[in-house]
């Protein structure tokens, strides 16, 4: 593993992620996680869908494949309006700074055809110029995908952060093999009700 | 059908087609064939309902359904009941492919799939749309009869316009724990996704200004601008009743194109 995926990756890195939840508030205002167990089932569902759609894509990124045709492909694979401009703010941000840190054909090639591109594009491109594999782009974006969320969990109901963490350790990281289309209807609604809502902590 | 006839029929393989011509400015169903146990039947100039002639889709059965909608031409497809998904030897499949030419109008709107105990079943839908085509497509899935935890259902849905992807979506259901990231405790789950024509499309960034094009939410249900030319409804609800209620309500709710 390269040190600039570590980075990558690391919730310090300045690209905004610590902003969003990932519909993590919204189910917690509405009941939905409330415990340890309920934050489990939300992340294993998490994972094996939203986190499984951008582990695909952030890995074809990475492997070279067309961003703009990638970017579309997730653009049909994203139903909520609201999920895809958690997405492009996300990724706009992270094309920002990793154009700072590791300046480069690649990335600025990106941000000429896509300014704000999906999240799990702005990541593969990423990884690739870092000098990633494919597969570590995909469970790159696994990771993001989950990790997020369970530190929203920590902040939102005052979980045990160790507790938390090793509910992140068990979850079974998906394959990135293929490109699949897992849509999860009450992520849908989370993020739409979530956008509406007046009193929020996190953007998305 | 008698439970002993279920029990005695062998895995089908079906396929079964609609095609429309426009013949002097009106539409004409020129292909109408059923291959049981998908009957279809005629039920309006330009409407065709489809009759089960056959328990099912049983375990094995492989099943398909391919519309053709001609350029400037309307179909409209219903089913006369639900259909009853159950268990046998294999996994079971239905599959609908639909293409829809410029100008044309579809309109699917069959009744809900219900998974019954111990079925294994995947469903598919493969939709391309030509330039300035209409569709109004509805999908319901309810998990098990009455009193039924239900089965095993994939279904994968994939449309496409004027050569773009516009939907892409895969739904696991009874296959592992129910997530509150997926479905939560909802038994039934459905969507109608209806389409303006592609000229009318606008960027995300346009769609966020409008306060029509922001979409709609409420208890289980949520209306959602896709970024394509298209809008999707989608709800979850405790049975089939409240789910077409929901569904209704997002309709409701989105701007006549």
């Amino acid at each position: 593993m390269t040190p600039g995926l570590l980075l990558l990756t690391d919730s310090r890195l300045p690209a905004g992620s610590h902003a969003h939840s990932g519909g993590m508030e919204q189910a917690v205002k509405e009941g939905l996680v409330h415990d340890l167990a309920s934050l489990e089932s939300f992340l294993a569902g998490r994972l094996r869908t939203a986190g499984a759609v951008a582990a695909g894509f952030a890995s074809q990124a990475c492997a070279g494949h067309d961003p703009v045709e990638l970017d579309a492909e997730l653009d049909a694979r994203t139903a909520s309006p609201a999920q895809r401009e958690a997405a492009r703010t996300q990724g706009r941000l992270l094309l920002r700074v990793a154009r700072r840190i590791w300046p480069s054909p690649a990335l600025e090639e990106l941000a000429g055809r896509l300014p704000s591109p999906h999240h799990p594009i702005a990541l593969g491109v990423t990884a690739a110029v870092v000098g990633a594999t494919p597969r570590e782009a995909g469970a790159a974006a696994a990771y993001h995908a989950v990790t997020g969320p369970a530190t929203a969990a920590v902040r939102l109901l005052g979980l045990d952060p160790v507790a938390v963490h090793r509910v992140l350790a068990t979850l079974d990281l998906p394959s990135p093999d293929g490109l699949p289309a897992a849509s999860a209807p009450l992520l849908d609604l989370l993020a739409e009700r979530h956008r509406r809502s007046p009193v929020r902590l996190f953007v998305s | 059908m008698s439970l002993a006839a279920v029990a005695a029929r062998r895995a089908m393989r079906a396929r079964a087609e609609i095609a429309t011509t426009l013949s002097a400015g009106r539409t004409a169903l020129t292909v109408l064939r059923s291959s049981p146990p998908l009957t279809l039947r005629q039920t309006g100039p330009v409407t065709v309902h489809l009759v089960s002639t056959a328990a099912g889709p049983l375990g094995g059965d492989e099943l398909e359904l391919d519309l053709r909608v001609a350029p400037g031409t309307t179909l409209e497809v219903g089913s006369i009941a639900s259909t009853l998904v159950l268990p046998g030897e294999g996994p079971s499949s239905m599959t609908v492919t639909a293409h829809v030419g410029a100008g044309a109008s579809l309109r699917f709107a069959p009744e809900p799939t219900v998974l019954a105990d111990g079925c294994d079943h995947r469903m598919a839908v493969r939709l391309s749309l030509d330039g300035d085509a209409r569709v109004w497509w509805r999908e319901e899935v309810v998990m098990g009869r009455y009193g039924e935890a239900g089965g095993r259902c994939v279904t994968r849905f994939d449309a496409t316009a004027g050569g773009r992807p516009l939907l892409r979506q895969e739904l696991e259901l009874g296959t592992g724990p129910c997530s509150p990231a997926v479905l939560g405790g909802a038994r039934c789950v459905g969507s109608v996704l209806t389409t303006r024509p592609c000229d009318t499309a606008v960027a995300d960034g346009a769609v966020a200004d409008g306060a029509v094009a922001d979409g709609a939410v409420a208890d289980g249900v949520v209306v959602m601008p896709l970024a394509g030319p298209g809008t999707l409804v989608q709800a979850l609800a405790a049975d089939a009743v409240e789910l077409r209620e929901r569904l209704d309500w997002g309709l409701a709710q989105v701007p006549p194109s």
